[in-house]
């Protein structure tokens, strides 16, 4: 017990949280655009967090960042030394010209011995997939395979960019519940990208809004009622979403830019929705 | 018992097969088969200049297929060429510039079609010693990054995120094609060494389960081609790299007659 205290103190000691990654002032461009802008975040051990934002809002971009698959143009992203981390891609399909069995796409970047790939498919419940083909596989038994593959390395942080997509409603809770269930047995920190609203809440402690910078963050009820969450996701969040708030500070051009709102920039706005069904404060140029 | 030109040809052409072999899984694998054959093509001016200076034919092509090799990564950077278009401009200017150089060099010009299409009878035992060398090295090498490689070629992201130099091992790979290509040379020729890389590859691919099975079966594919092309070479009196050719080929379709073209059609999702 009193050995651990030797190897340092950021691990366990004063009960600090134990950073995994993390990215700050980041700005990411593709082509001289920019697609990310500004972005502060960070994740620690034992953390769900979240990244929710509309198509093309720089979800992956920032998973990809974090993961140094891509440059940062200014500012950083990186994982702290050390981390080991299993990643779950965003798409991933193996071409029926290469034949690769379930069992060996979980040796793909370390060898593992036989028990221990049968336990880390055991786990998120696909050892009946063990001899089959990869190409053969669903969307959902894809995924869960590529989870079991991620856990197989004993990662410290999870990154799992749209783990539901492909999966049915109630595979998806399933999933999400499982998800939660590996990060409290094993302390994981888990980031998350997902463009599903709902089901997420439930699952995540974190949330980070992202639309080309971020435009709210925090624990799910916060962000959940927060007047950017409610831009980006007007009416589908409306719906569902009884009491929200509404009130301006920043607006989006259509290359998500942030503009003035007295610039009337709300004519090309192509995610402002809901004006008709709340009230919202009096501002000078509008009506 | 080398001496015999026979041996030195089978010899000399199971080598080479057995390297193709688990490379032409990678060539089939990535989608590369253009890649190896602007390559190959490329390889008329490493001989033209070889001879010219006086080099080794075989150093000529392995300079200057690695330098084709580097040329393709480089224009890869620029998004306004169409990769096609790059792998096209360079195979066949190339190849022009090779044919043109080939012309001022006094004698070459008798020789050109056993470099285009292979003469395996006539390898003598120096040639037997680059090949071997030429195999043994990129056996080791391709061994060597064979986790790494095929990481790389299942999902790149997840390959680098993972720790996997995928940039590195890609170019080592195009170095393993381009040396496999200056052993080639001599027993199909230029113009047929991508045949070599990716006929037994692909009969193998009906047959395996694996990454490793396949390449292991490809090997074999690729020695019995060679043999069986010889043979054929001799009782006909064909020339040697065609028939190589034509008896892979054949195993191909032995291979997917073998295992039913029609079951094979319906696994194919996606």
């Amino acid at each position: 017990m009193g050995a651990a205290a030797v190897i340092g103190g950021q691990e366990n000691g004063t009960g600090g949280r134990h950073l995994l990654a993390h990215a700050r002032a980041l700005e990411v461009r593709f082509g001289g655009r920019p697609v990310l802008s500004g972005v502060d975040m960070e994740i620690a051990a034992g953390e769900i967090v979240t990244i929710i934002g509309p198509n093309g809002s720089g979800k992956t971009t920032l998973v990809k960042a974090l993961l140094g698959l891509i440059p940062a143009a200014r500012g950083s992203a990186q994982l702290v030394p050390g981390t080991r981390i299993g990643y779950v891609p965003q798409r991933f399909s193996v071409d029926a010209v290469l034949p690769l069995r379930v069992d060996r796409l979980m040796t793909l970047t370390a060898p593992a011995s036989a028990s221990a790939i049968g336990a880390a498919l055991e786990r998120v419940g696909v050892s009946h997939l063990r001899r089959a083909d990869v190409a053969s596989l669903s969307g959902g038994e894809t995924q869960r395979v590529l989870l079991a593959r991620a856990l197989l390395r004993q990662p410290d942080l999870l990154v799992l960019d749209e783990p539901v997509q492909g999966v049915d409603f109630a595979g998806e809770a399933a999933l999400y519940a499982l998800i939660g269930e590996l990060r409290d047995e094993m302390g994981l920190g888990v980031l998350m990208v997902s463009h599903d609203l709902h089901v997420v809440m439930a699952a995540t402690d974190q949330v980070l809004c992202l639309n080309g910078h971020i435009c709210c963050a925090g624990v799910p009820s916060d962000v959940s009622r927060h007047p950017e969450f409610l831009r980006l996701f007007g009416r589908q969040a409306a719906a569902t979403l009884a009491v929200y708030r509404h009130d301006h500070d920043h607006d989006h051009d259509l290359h998500g830019h942030v503009v003035a709102d007295d610039a009337d920039g709300d004519t090309a706005s192509g995610h402002h929705h809901g004006h008709d069904h709340h009230s919202h404060r009096p501002q000078s140029g509008h009506e | 018992m080398l001496d015999d030109f026979l041996v030195r040809a089978l010899l000399g052409g199971v080598m080479v097969a057995l390297v193709a072999g688990p490379l032409g899984c990678f060539v089939v694998w990535r989608r590369m088969a253009y890649f190896g054959d602007t390559m190959a093509h490329s390889a008329l001016l490493g001989v033209s200049l070889g001879l010219l200076l006086s080099v080794q034919p075989v150093v000529g092509v392995a300079v200057v297929v690695v330098m084709a090799a580097l040329a393709l990564f480089w224009l890869e950077r620029f998004r306004w060429l169409a990769s096609d278009t790059a792998l096209g401009m360079l195979a066949h200017g190339s190849l022009a510039v090779g044919l043109v150089v080939a012309s001022t060099v006094p004698g070459l010009r008798i020789d050109l079609m056993s470099y285009l299409f292979g003469d395996i009878l006539a390898i003598g035992q120096q040639d037997l010693a680059w090949i071997a060398a030429g195999a043994l090295i990129t056996m080791l090498t391709l061994a060597l990054i064979w986790r790494d490689l095929l990481a790389a070629t299942v999902q790149a992201d997840l390959a680098k995120a993972e720790g996997v130099p995928v940039a590195r091992v890609r170019l080592v790979f195009a170095l393993l094609v381009a040396l496999l290509i200056a052993a080639a040379m001599k027993v199909v020729g230029i113009l047929l060494v991508t045949a070599l890389l990716i006929i037994p590859a692909a009969a193998a691919r009906r047959v395996s389960g694996s990454p490793e099975v396949m390449a292991l079966i490809s090997a074999m594919l690729g020695a019995v081609s060679v043999a069986g092309g010889l043979a054929l070479s001799l009782w006909i009196d064909s020339p040697s790299g065609p028939s190589i050719v034509l008896s892979a080929l054949a195993l191909f379709v032995l291979v997917i007659a073998g295992t039913g073209l029609i079951a094979g059609g319906t696994d194919r999702r996606r």
